[in-house]
């Protein structure tokens, strides 16, 4: 599990993530949702070691992040942030190896291929593995990237935001997939979520931020409630039943 | 384009990508291309080592052996310290020695001369006059380096454009002590202030030798941890990079590699640039396996490429660098500006 | 802020009446009368200096406040995109073709060139794929640093890098009666920058912005390299180049008062020459009687103000 105990980061006077204690990352797909500016991709970055925090101790298995080889979390954790942008043209299949970097350091032996291979399989990109990451669409590259992440081979992923700028049926695509690996590969895949939606129907659990501060951390259909929304985003919040799933309606 | 995930398998054949791998396969691996290029450096140092030879060859050989070297030294520490500067900025229109490097070789040389006069500067120790240029250089950027890479924000960026005020700074203090030189003390530090590659200090040679096979040394270990670098710092991380400490040796190489070769043949600015975007584009990889010995290859060829041609064509061979200086000059406004057609 | 900028403008600018290795006092001036030595220094070279000062600064100012509106950059200035180097350029190349053009003839010159590096860069910026803040200036210094190897380079092979330097190297010991009035064009322009200040502000928000307002973003941005190269020009000739005078003020102005243009331009033009005032008595001060150049205190002041704008803003960002 990841664990945060009494995490806090500033920027200037103003603390982004606000002496937050969690555990999250059980089995299945835990969504993170809030507001604009909530800490979600803060949060994020202090457990993908790309900020340190200003106070507090954060665990994964019990390996401190701060003290442990950054090499040995790669082992364990995958993080994808947004936006990922190259200045190297890289095919999908070079990226793809990347994945392994954290078990080979750049020496692929058999096994290593195997994986890439599985990765690149999974997300059904054998056809554009020689492609230019720039010849390919959004979706595409959305998928190049995730398939880097899954050749990682790590226990949890995490994925800031893969949603953005992506069109309605990609977007579906990326969360079936999301739920395909986190079912058929035993991945904990803890998602950052604008659309509510979306987390409720494909999250097991959905953990809410709002202000640096964890609002909510219950599984989905207990989040899922007008009042707990409403106080998450501050803005009124209607849930209607459709099929059995709730559905949150925010546009009136 | 886009398929849908469970019809993709039973799609079209790709045949855009099956086309390319085709032509890549005829334009052979990245390890023939090196060959090739390999070869021909082998035939232009042949070329200028045994022909046109003016009266004995034994001491044409050892006059022209020592510039070869000198070249091979000089286009090691350019060539692999850009590529290497670009990988850690991500980006490729940047140099290592817009950092003020030259600013500092320029006021080094213009303190002596307008404290001591022209004619001390010449009789100058050249060694320890390279041991002050280098000492000076390297701990220079070390010191910025510890100053805002070190610190809890890091930007590699913020670092480079307080390097380039600070240079600013240097170069006009420079400027004003060079205007109050008399015109043949100017002169002479003029002359020192563009590099030369012929007739080099053997004894300098063979430290700044030394210490670009050091840099090199702290590079190499590092070849498979600069790819990963080039997909950013958050997925560099996110792959078990320690991102502060990789990129802390590799500057260090960066800067001892620059700071030896300036102190040498003086300040060259441009022909990393050259070399290194030739490299990307003709190793036909990105990884620093195949680019890092391109760039070097690549610079060997222009050095003595160029050597040829000025002194055997045209009678002046000791103004290679600064021609190049200025094709490099003219070749960077190309790169920048093609980019804007596209 | 304002009555203060405008109190240490008229009091710099009498002090700098006063400030020189002839002796110019109120004393002097009222024994010697009209036709005296010390009222003949003052109208003829102290005077003019002082004006030049005040049109220096007031313009530069102004030519970094459009440039940064324009590429909507914070830190960039003629002298970091490689619009000075431009015209430094320019200068070299009418000292080897048209040795005998007249000063004005030179400027025209140089303006023309600075006009091409204007659009250099802005053709640069818009293109490579810029995320970080610095980068912009780093790709702009790189820029300049190629013209001026160019330039420094062909000044050397033609041995005439010494007198490059004596024009390029700020210094307003040399003006003089006769040799600043190219300056009043750069006054000039920062009229025009005035006149047309509100465009400018909303250039700086973007061209679909400008264009969304029914703005000729196009016709505004070519109004704006012309007064930047016409400025950068005209200081060249007259000054030299001064750096980060263009980068600093605005900068420090943005603080105090935000980015309004039209607000902005007084306070730009003021506060550049109040800077360049300060400067230039510092410059006569230090080593009096030598001079130190002009470029070598704004390059150490200005440098210091820039780290600092640099590094606070560090620590504020996000």
């Amino acid at each position: 599990m990841i664990a945060l105990e009494n995490v806090t980061k500033r920027y200037g006077r103003q603390a982004v993530v606000d002496d937050v204690s969690i555990t999250f990352g059980g089995e299945g797909v835990t969504a993170l949702i809030g507001p604009n500016g909530a800490g979600k991709s803060t949060l994020f970055g202090l457990v993908g070691r790309l900020l340190q925090p200003d106070e507090g101790r954060i665990t994964v298995d019990g390996m401190d992040v701060a003290s442990t080889p950054s090499s040995e979390l790669a082992k364990v954790l995958a993080v994808l942030r947004q936006d990922n942008h190259v200045a190297a043209r890289l095919t999908v299949h070079d990226l793809v190896e990347f994945g392994r970097f954290p078990h080979s350091r750049g020496r692929l032996t058999l096994h290593d291929r195997e994986h890439i291979e599985d990765a690149i399989g999974y997300l059904d990109l054998g056809p554009y593995r020689n492609r230019f990451l720039d010849e390919l669409s959004g979706g595409q590259r959305q998928r190049a990237f995730v398939a880097m992440v899954l050749a990682q081979d790590t226990e949890y992923v995490l994925l800031d935001e893969p949603l953005n700028n992506l069109d309605l049926r990609h977007m579906a695509e990326i969360m079936r997939l999301i739920r395909r690996m986190a079912d058929e590969l035993g991945k904990r895949v803890v998602v950052v979520l604008h659309d509510i939606n979306f987390a409720a129907t494909y999250a097991d659990r959905i953990v809410a931020m709002r202000n640096g501060i964890v609002m909510a951390d219950a599984p989905a259909r207990e989040v899922m409630r007008p009042d707990v929304l409403a106080a998450v985003y501050d803005t009124p919040v209607d849930v209607r039943e459709i099929d059995g799933k709730p559905v949150a309606l925010y546009h009136g | 384009m886009l398929t849908d995930p469970t019809s993709t398998e039973s799609g079209a054949l790709p045949s855009a990508g099956l086309h390319r791998s085709r032509l890549a396969a005829s334009w052979a691996s990245p390890r023939s291309r090196l060959t090739v290029l390999g070869a021909v450096v082998l035939a232009l140092t042949a070329g200028y080592l045994f022909t046109d030879v003016p009266g004995s060859l034994a001491f044409a050989l050892r006059v022209r052996g020592l510039t070869v070297i000198a070249m091979l030294v000089v286009a090691t520490a350019v060539g692999v310290s850009t590529v290497v500067f670009h990988t850690i900025t991500q980006n490729r229109i940047l140099t290592p020695s817009i950092m003020g490097f030259d600013a500092f070789y320029v006021l080094i040389s213009t303190v002596i001369v307008f404290f001591s006069g022209s004619a001390a500067f010449l009789a100058f120790d050249q060694f320890a006059l390279w041991l002050i240029q280098v000492v000076v250089m390297v701990g220079f950027s070390v010191l910025l380096f510890t100053w805002l890479f070190g610190g809890k924000r890091r930007s590699i960026h913020l670092m480079l454009l307080v390097g380039i005020v600070l240079g600013t700074f240097f170069r006009s203090v420079t400027e004003w002590m060079q205007r109050m030189l008399d015109p043949l003390d100017f002169q002479v530090l003029s002359d020192a202030m563009f590099a030369s590659l012929t007739r080099p200090d053997e004894a300098l040679l063979a430290l700044t030798a030394g210490l670009v096979v050091l840099g090199c040394a702290l590079v190499a270990p590092l070849l498979r941890t600069l790819d990963v670098l080039t997909l950013g710092e958050p997925a560099a991380v996110g792959l078990g990079v320690d991102h502060k400490r990789v990129v802390m040796v590799l500057f260090v190489g960066v800067s001892v590699m620059i700071a030896a070769s300036t102190a040498l043949v003086g300040p060259i600015l441009f022909f990393g640039l050259i070399v290194a975007n030739l490299a990307y584009s003709y190793a036909g990889s990105f990884r620093h396996v195949w680019t890092l010995p391109a760039a070097v290859l690549i610079g060997m060829t222009c050095l003595l490429g160029g050597q040829l041609v000025l002194e055997r064509l045209f009678g002046f061979g000791g103004t290679l660098s600064t021609v190049i200086d200025f094709a490099g000059g003219l070749f960077f406004l190309y790169l920048v500006l093609r980019k804007g057609a596209r | 802020m304002g009555v203060l900028i405008g109190v240490l403008l008229v009091a710099l600018a009498l002090t700098g009446l006063f400030v020189g290795v002839s002796d110019v006092t109120p004393g002097s001036l009222s024994r010697g009368g009209a036709g005296g030595d010390a009222a003949f220094l003052l109208v003829a070279s102290r005077i003019p200096r002082t004006l030049a000062a005040v049109l220096v600064g007031a313009s530069l100012g102004i030519a970094g406040l459009i440039m940064q509106m324009l590429v909507r950059n914070k830190f960039v200035e003629p002298g970091t995109t490689g619009v000075s180097e431009f015209a430094t350029l320019g200068m070299l190349v009418t000292m080897v073709f048209l040795p005998g053009l007249a000063v004005v003839g030179k400027m025209g010159v140089a303006a023309v060139f600075g006009l091409f590096g204007t659009w250099v860069f802005l053709r640069v910026v818009r293109v490579v794929p810029v995320r970080q803040l610095v980068l912009v200036p780093l790709v702009g210094i790189m820029l300049g640093g190629v013209v001026g190897a160019v330039t420094t380079f062909s000044a050397y092979r033609l041995d005439l890098l010494q007198s490059l330097g004596q024009w390029s190297q700020g210094s307003f010991a040399t003006v003089m009666q006769g040799r600043y009035e190219f300056l009043w064009i750069a006054g000039l322009m920062v009229g025009i920058a005035w006149f047309a200040a509100d465009r400018f502000s909303v250039v700086g928000l973007g061209e679909e912005f400008a264009t969304n307002l029914g703005l000729d973003h196009r016709r505004v941005v070519a109004v704006g390299m012309v007064v930047i190269a016409v400025i950068t020009a005209a200081v060249l000739v007259t000054a030299g180049m001064v750096p980060f005078l263009g980068l600093v003020v605005p900068n420090v102005v943005s603080l105090i008062i935000g980015d309004n243009v039209r607000r902005a331009i007084p306070w730009v033009a003021g506060l550049g020459a109040v800077f360049v005032l300060a400067c230039d008595l510092i410059a006569r001060v230090v080593r009096f009687p030598y001079e130190i150049p002009l470029s070598v205190i704004v390059g150490i002041v200005g440098a210091a103000l820039f780290l600092w704008l640099l590094l606070r803003r560090r620590s504020r960002a996000h």
